[in-house]
């Protein structure tokens, strides 16, 4: 071998030992023996996680793990680890998420008269395997320079924006996002596959320009180049609590007619897990006492009835929303994503 | 003298060396294990996927996109290649390893960077309205042919990498034989330069290709829907991993057709070098606006690629320190990154070391099936890491199963998610471009070469370590630097796989542009960036200590 290939060689080496001593890189991790902590959480919801977790720790003195990854891949994770799986918990977003996992035989029913309070029936599963924890809506936003509320359709405000006095106007979501797959699922849950096959098919005819997340869609309605786009909530609150001037503004959608569509982000306890009632507990204080600190900065509305969102959420004022059907939206997904391909929408 | 004989394929004639063959048979069935795990859940699902409506129009997609790209590939990073290897101008040395970089740029953050800058909203298109009213048409930016530009950017560095090392291995008695009988620059370019080099630049296009097939992030920025985003919508729409996977299989049988490609325009023919490692060509210099005109190509390309989104998101990182500095400064970065750094390094020693044994065992003993078996090595790179990942905590089922059943009460700690897993789906993953650098550089070596030093008695290790590693080492090079890239860019494997308290870099950028802090996400991606200069500096400094024609001024 000649020299100058044994040098690299060796100072790769060199550089490989070097962090391998200063990584906590231990054989535990290396072959996956964790669970030093009590509970071990799977999730597909990150939003600051870490503080709400670090609370409980403080206030209980039991410890948390947890890993965020994609939610089909941790689906197929504990499907795979089966009853050797590390986990106590999982967390995702999106309502269809939940009901799939709990389809799947993943999470057990948990009989909690604390959850029982703390959540409302509408924001978990008829048989206790899921709970609701966050409530974010996806509903309206507009430029106020060029647009007047009272230009909604306030019974179906989605279908409204079929209208052709919007078009060149609109800015939504690609088809391939769940956020807008869920949308479309919850309206052909409402209103039927026909009623919302035809109002996509005029969001298209008003050439919908389609961005590729809410923050770019937010400013690109701040900047003027769309009036009236689809986007969460709390985006366009975290933009206002960096910059209380920005030129966009929130409508609730469908309030004379069905109310504006909201989903969850929520958990529940692992059919394997070891330590289930320490996993119930942590479920239960996030849904009570730990609410405000897992909804965090993230400015998501609060499941639970007595607490309060924080200010920039509520100044949006309080909104009727659509009924949530766990099971239509993880259902009609796949038909969703279909009507959205029928009507062109791209 | 170093003279080139162009040869029909030929088997060395000697199969009578079973351990060689054996061990490639033994890595390709490691490397196969996990696809075979994904294959075989897939087909135990029974029935035969619905297939995803509109794959008709996403298979053409897919088609059109690996076109554009790997023709945008073959002329920025062939062309730049030839630039830096034949030609001598200003800074041609510094460019020379900095055209690497925008490999270190994950496509998923150009193309944030590119739409932030470009699309409706952006800078670009306020300035535009602002000038030439509101009226003004624009190309739309979230589209095919953008998406095309931005893969180029960041993959032209594959093929760059592997012409580089080529041109530098070619023999410059070739080159100024073709120029001493009468041929132009441009027409040795392409009757002997090119010819030569065929093998290398087809090396670095399969891998480019199989990079476009196994992407969702950047393409579903652009909304532009390849086979891959069909099957990572079934799986995440319909929570049904059978139909996945089973969808998944096509995807694969694009690689194959990559691979197959490849092999084609590598040809029948092989071309072989006698006698020492070429000297590569002697370069000419450029002088007066020739020569800046060389630098202004190299640093557009640089620029374009690297520059530009670098200092995008080191704009973005002051506005955040701005407003807060203490978010940028957290002790867990520093174990962050020194997680992705060490499983890089241990992933790129344990490739390279394999597809340097690999192509030697070939040369050493031959045949078809070990032929074969190497490539199904290459062919995990083309299988999405989401997949892999998910591949391997089956495979680890299968191993505790077996455990279990030989009586040992089996481990039920292997099935968790584990740095071992990671390291192995790394392996499988990365195992090809290792594998395509190496073998790239071995196939120039003549088959007599192996033979002399075999009849002059020298064991197989022996030849390994004085012949063929020695004289395939400008790509041994190449491919420790592009592993160890890739390894630090790799996500989907780190997702699906991490152990409890195992976070890397690239987890820690997903985390946040997941959820659209995407000038949070600036520092770690400039993070990337940063770890993947490391190798690329080694390499640097073995390429100018390799290169015979550095002058001092480069």
């Amino acid at each position: 071998m000649r020299r100058p290939l044994r040098r690299f060689l060796g100072r790769s080496l060199a550089a490989l030992v070097a962090f391998a001593l200063c990584t906590p890189l231990s054989a535990c991790g290396f072959l996956g023996i964790g669970g030093d902590a009590d509970i071990q959480i799977y999730s597909a919801r990150h939003y600051d996680l870490e503080k709400a977790f670090e609370k409980w720790e403080e206030e209980t003195g039991k410890s948390v793990e947890f890993i965020f990854a994609e939610d089909a891949e941790l689906l197929q994770r504990l499907k795979t680890e089966g009853a050797d799986s590390p986990a106590d918990i999982f967390m995702t977003v999106d309502a269809g998420n939940l009901w799939a996992a709990a389809e799947e035989g993943i999470l057990a029913p948990v009989d909690s008269p604390v959850l029982d309070e703390a959540v409302p029936e509408a924001y978990r599963d008829s048989q206790n395997r899921w709970f609701g924890l966050a409530l974010r809506a996806r509903t309206v936003v507009y430029n106020p320079d060029t647009v007047d509320p009272s230009d909604f359709d306030a019974t179906n405000t989605y279908a409204g924006l079929a209208d052709p006095k919007w078009k060149g106007k609109l800015c939504m979501r690609g088809e391939t996002e769940s956020y807008t797959q869920s949308l479309i699922a919850a309206l052909i849950d409402t209103y039927g596959r026909d009623d919302t096959l035809a109002w996509v098919k005029g969001w298209v005819a008003n050439d919908v320009e389609v961005m590729s997340n809410d923050v770019l869609l937010l400013e690109a309605i701040d900047a003027g180049e769309c009036e009236v786009g689809i986007s969460n909530h709390y985006y366009l609150a975290r933009i206002l609590a960096d910059d209380p001037d920005f030129n966009a503004k929130l409508y609730w959608a469908s309030q004379d007619g069905d109310g504006v569509m909201e989903n969850l982000s929520g958990g529940g306890v692992v059919t394997s897990s070891d330590n289930k009632t320490d996993a119930q507990e942590l479920l239960e204080w996030l849904a009570t006492d730990g609410q405000a600190s897992f909804i965090g900065g993230n400015h998501e509305y609060p499941v639970n009835p007595d607490v309060e969102a924080d200010e920039i959420a509520a100044s949006f004022g309080p909104y009727k929303p659509l009924a949530i059907d766990a099971e239509a939206y993880g259902k009609l997904n796949a038909e969703a994503t279909e009507l959205l391909a029928e009507a062109g929408y791209k | 003298m170093a003279v080139f004989t162009h040869s029909r394929p030929r088997r060395i004639a000697f199969a009578g060396r079973p351990a060689w063959s054996l061990l490639v048979l033994l890595v390709a069935a490691a490397v196969a294990t996990p696809v075979i795990a994904v294959t075989l859940d897939a087909v135990s699902a029974g029935s035969a996927p619905d297939l995803p409506r509109g794959l008709g129009e996403m298979v053409l997609t897919t088609l059109l996109l690996l076109a554009l790209v790997g023709s945008g590939t073959l002329i920025v990073g062939g062309g730049l290649a030839w630039l830096v290897t034949a030609y001598r101008f200003p800074m041609r040395g510094l460019l020379s390893w900095l055209l690497v970089l925008p490999l270190a740029m994950p496509a998923y953050i150009l193309g944030f960077v590119f739409l932030a800058t470009f699309d409706v909203g952006g800078p670009v298109h306020e300035w535009a309205r602002s000038t030439f009213g509101t009226g003004v048409w624009l190309p739309d930016v979230r589209s095919l042919p953008a998406c095309a530009v931005v893969m180029s950017l960041t993959l032209f560095p594959y093929v760059y990498l592997m012409a580089r090392a080529a041109l530098l291995e070619q023999s410059s008695s070739t080159y100024d034989a073709a120029r001493t009988l009468g041929a132009g620059r441009l027409r040795t370019l392409f009757t002997v330069v090119l010819p030569l080099a065929r093998p290398s630049l087809a090396a670095g296009l399969a891998l480019v290709m199989m990079e476009v097939l196994t992407d969702f992030a950047t393409v579903q920025y652009f909304g532009v829907k390849t086979v891959s985003v069909g099957v990572y919508l079934t799986w995440r729409g319909s929570y049904d991993f059978h139909t996945a996977t089973q969808l998944s299989m096509l995807v694969l049988m694009f690689a194959v057709a990559v691979l197959a490609g490849e092999r084609l325009m590598r040809g029948r023919s092989r071309y072989h070098q006698k006698g020492g490692r070429g000297q590569g060509m002697e370069p000419t210099q450029l002088t007066g606006a020739r020569a800046w005109t060389a630098t202004l190509v190299c640093l557009l390309a640089l620029g374009c690629a690297f520059l530009l989104p670098v200092a995008r998101l080191v704009a973005w990182v002051v506005a955040e320190a701005r407003e807060d500095a203490s978010s940028l400064v957290d002790a867990r970065f520093a174990e962050y990154l020194a997680n992705s750094l060490t499983v890089a390094v241990i992933a790129a020693l344990g490739c390279v070391s394999l597809a340097m044994l690999l192509g030697h065992a070939l040369r050493i003993s031959g045949g078809r099936v070990p032929r074969i078996a190497a490539q199904v090595t290459t062919f995990g790179y083309a299988v999405p890491g989401a997949v892999i990942g998910i591949g391997v905590l089956l495979a680890f089922d299968w191993l505790d199963r077996v455990l279990e059943w030989a009586g040992t009460g089996g481990t039920g700690l292997l099935v968790t998610g584990s740095v071992a897993g990671i390291l192995y789906a790394y392996l499988v993953r990365f195992l090809a471009p290792a594998y395509q650098a190496v073998d790239a550089s071995l196939s120039k070596v003549s088959p007599t070469m192996t033979l002399s030093a075999l009849s002059l008695g020298a064991s197989p290790r022996r030849i390994l370590t004085r012949v063929h590693l020695p004289l395939a080492r400008s790509g041994v090079l190449v491919a420790i630097v592009m592993v160890v890239i890739d390894a630090v860019k790799e996500l989907p494997v780190v997702l699906t796989l991490r152990p409890f308290g195992f976070t890397t870099i690239s987890v820690w950028v997903y985390q946040l542009a997941s959820e659209n802090f995407w000038q949070k996400a600036a520092l770690p991606a400039l993070l990337i960036v940063a770890a993947a200069i490391v190798p690329v500096f080694l390499l640097f400094r073995q390429v100018r200590l390799v290169d015979p024609h550095r002058s001092p001024d480069d």
